[in-house]
């Protein structure tokens, strides 16, 4: 909020400034997937470019709501039920809904804060077995703290491609983790990987069991996989930028220094030296 | 000012070159105040009479050249130019010769320099630069960084000599960036930057170069610690909030 003041006060003109924030704040909130509160108790709904209607309308398929959003405010302000076009079929909503409960138990879990969704990107209307359809999962954990000058967000979005024909799931995950500390200093974490992995098209419920496993595995390597890159900061990773002792492993002799610029008189004068 | 400095503490440090000419272009009338409150990364130049590489700064710059330690001279070439006393260069050249041997035994590599001026109140100051690329295809040495830049400025004012006695007052800033790559962790970046004051009141008798080069190595010393344990601690404490760690989500797992 203090943010967005100091932001007003450098533009210092209303109409700059809101017309800078409609272009902006869609696409801010869309790219970190900011998760609104809906009104009335319904749940919360995920702002992303999977869950989008029209630029202020986006679907929360757990619910079958749509959220209208103020992007600017950042606030869901009022609800209404999807329509049948906007929602999958029955065949997918079973695959869908599948999916849904199992990722939500994963995150329950895995994550303090975590919201998560399952969209149908592709193929929402397949009434039955024989075309191919493709589901999102979306995980998202944000952790606010300005007054602790710390701000972190962590960003799963898993395309899971259910194949008709070959009778495969093919899963693509990237996730991103960010961290930022800005108490007397400015530090920022950017990390992110991309993973691919496959599974058997199976009953709505195996495959949701299936794939579930499958994100927690490569969520929980990730995790891993970041602690070791930490652990390999003090002695290894950050030496190549500074050693934290000299190569002499002892403190800089600079009491040598004055003897060393006398001598280099001397050398001058002898006429030695470079 | 105050808001734009305000905006600038909250922006990722990998955007704050974008943000900053964003704001000098908002702002015009506060671009000597905005250059002067942000540290930007340092640039080099080739000083061509001495095969060297030489760090630009706001220190050593007069209109739009920039003077090289190693040559006294300016690039592009400038006339009426401004240059320290002749007792003030001689200093200049010992610190630039010894600063050298420091950044070595500490960096492995990297360029370093120096660069004094008269102050108003019969002292002067010094400003100490290091640039260091520490990513494979530049000077680190283990071959760990697809990316890694650091840049420090140590800028230390010295009043003048009173019975044996001197104070000294050094700001020290560094900038750094770096980023790992491999299979299991992806691209794994930090980046940041921080400042610390550092105040002393010394006796002169192992010389000014002696005082200021302890102090830098102390507060140097100190910021990299606090980079490396405070900063990415912090960091990493925030990825450990969100998703806390394996073994509590293990011990809850087989599902198969």
């Amino acid at each position: 909020m203090r943010g967005r003041n100091h932001l007003k006060a450098v533009l210092s003109d209303e109409e700059v400034y809101n017309e800078a924030a409609m272009e902006a704040f869609p696409v801010y909130n869309k790219s970190h997937m900011i998760c609104l509160e809906m009104p009335s108790r319904a749940g919360d709904v995920i702002v992303s470019s999977y869950s989008e209607i029209t630029e202020n309308e986006y679907l929360d398929p757990r619910s079958a709501q749509v959220a209208i959003v103020d992007h600017v405010k950042q606030i869901c302000t009022k609800v209404r039920p999807a329509n049948d076009e906007e929602l999958p079929s029955s065949y997918i909503e079973e695959y869908r809904y599948a999916l849904d409960a199992e990722i939500q138990r994963y995150v329950s879990e895995s994550y303090p804060k975590g919201v998560s969704a399952v969209n149908c990107v592709k193929g929402k209307d397949a009434d039955g077995p024989g075309s191919d359809f493709e589901l999102v999962v979306i995980i998202t954990a944000m952790k606010l703290s300005p007054q602790n000058f710390c701000n972190g967000s962590w960003r799963s979005v898993w395309n899971i491609d259910f194949q008709d024909e070959s009778q495969v799931l093919n899963i693509k995950g990237k996730l991103q983790v960010g961290a930022h500390y800005f108490e007397e200093g400015n530090v920022e974490l950017d990390a992110k990987n991309e993973f691919q992995d496959s599974t058997i098209f199976q009953s709505a419920d195996d495959c949701a069991i299936g794939i579930a496993n499958i994100i927690r595995h490569h969520e929980t390597e990730y995790l891993a996989a970041l602690e070791v890159a930490y652990s390999k900061l003090p002695d290894n990773t950050f030496k190549d930028l500074r050693r934290k002792l000299p190569v002499t492993r002892t403190l800089f002799p600079w009491q040598n220094t004055l003897q060393f610029s006398l001598t280099r008189e001397v050398e001058k004068e002898l006429g030695l030296g470079k | 000012m105050e808001a734009a400095l305000g905006l600038l503490r909250r922006m990722p440090p990998k955007q704050s070159e974008t943000a900053l000419s964003a704001l000098l272009s908002l702002l015009p009338q506060h671009s000597s105040d905005l250059l002067s409150q942000v540290d930007l990364p340092l640039q080099v130049l080739r000083d061509i009479e001495s095969g060297k590489d030489f760090i630009l700064c706001e220190y050593n710059r007069d209109a739009d050249s920039y003077r090289s330690p190693w040559s006294n001279k300016y690039y592009p070439l400038l006339e009426d130019a401004l240059y320290p006393s002749s007792e003030l260069r001689k200093l200049e050249v010992e610190a630039n010769d010894i600063f050298a041997i420091y950044r070595d035994q500490y960096y492995e590599g990297g360029i370093s320099s120096v660069y004094m001026w008269e102050d108003v109140n019969e002292g002067f100051v010094a400003c100490f630069l290091i640039k260091k690329d520490g990513s494979k295809s530049g000077h680190g040495r283990r071959g760990c960084l697809e990316e890694g830049a650091w840049d420090a400025i140590h800028v230390i004012q010295v009043g003048p000599e009173e019975e044996e006695m001197a104070q000294y007052c050094l700001t020290s800033t560094i900038m750094l960036s770096l980023t790992t790559d491999d299979e299991s962790s992806g691209k794994f970046g930090l980046s940041g930057s921080i400042r610390r004051q550092m105040k002393m009141e010394l006796a002169v008798a192992e010389g000014h170069l002696c005082n200021m080069g302890r102090m830098i190595e102390e507060l140097e010393g100190k910021l990299r610690n606090s980079l490396d344990q405070v900063y990415f601690g912090k960091t990493r404490e925030m990825v450990c909030t969100l998703r806390p760690p394996a073994e509590i989500v293990q011990m809850r797992l087989p599902d198969t």
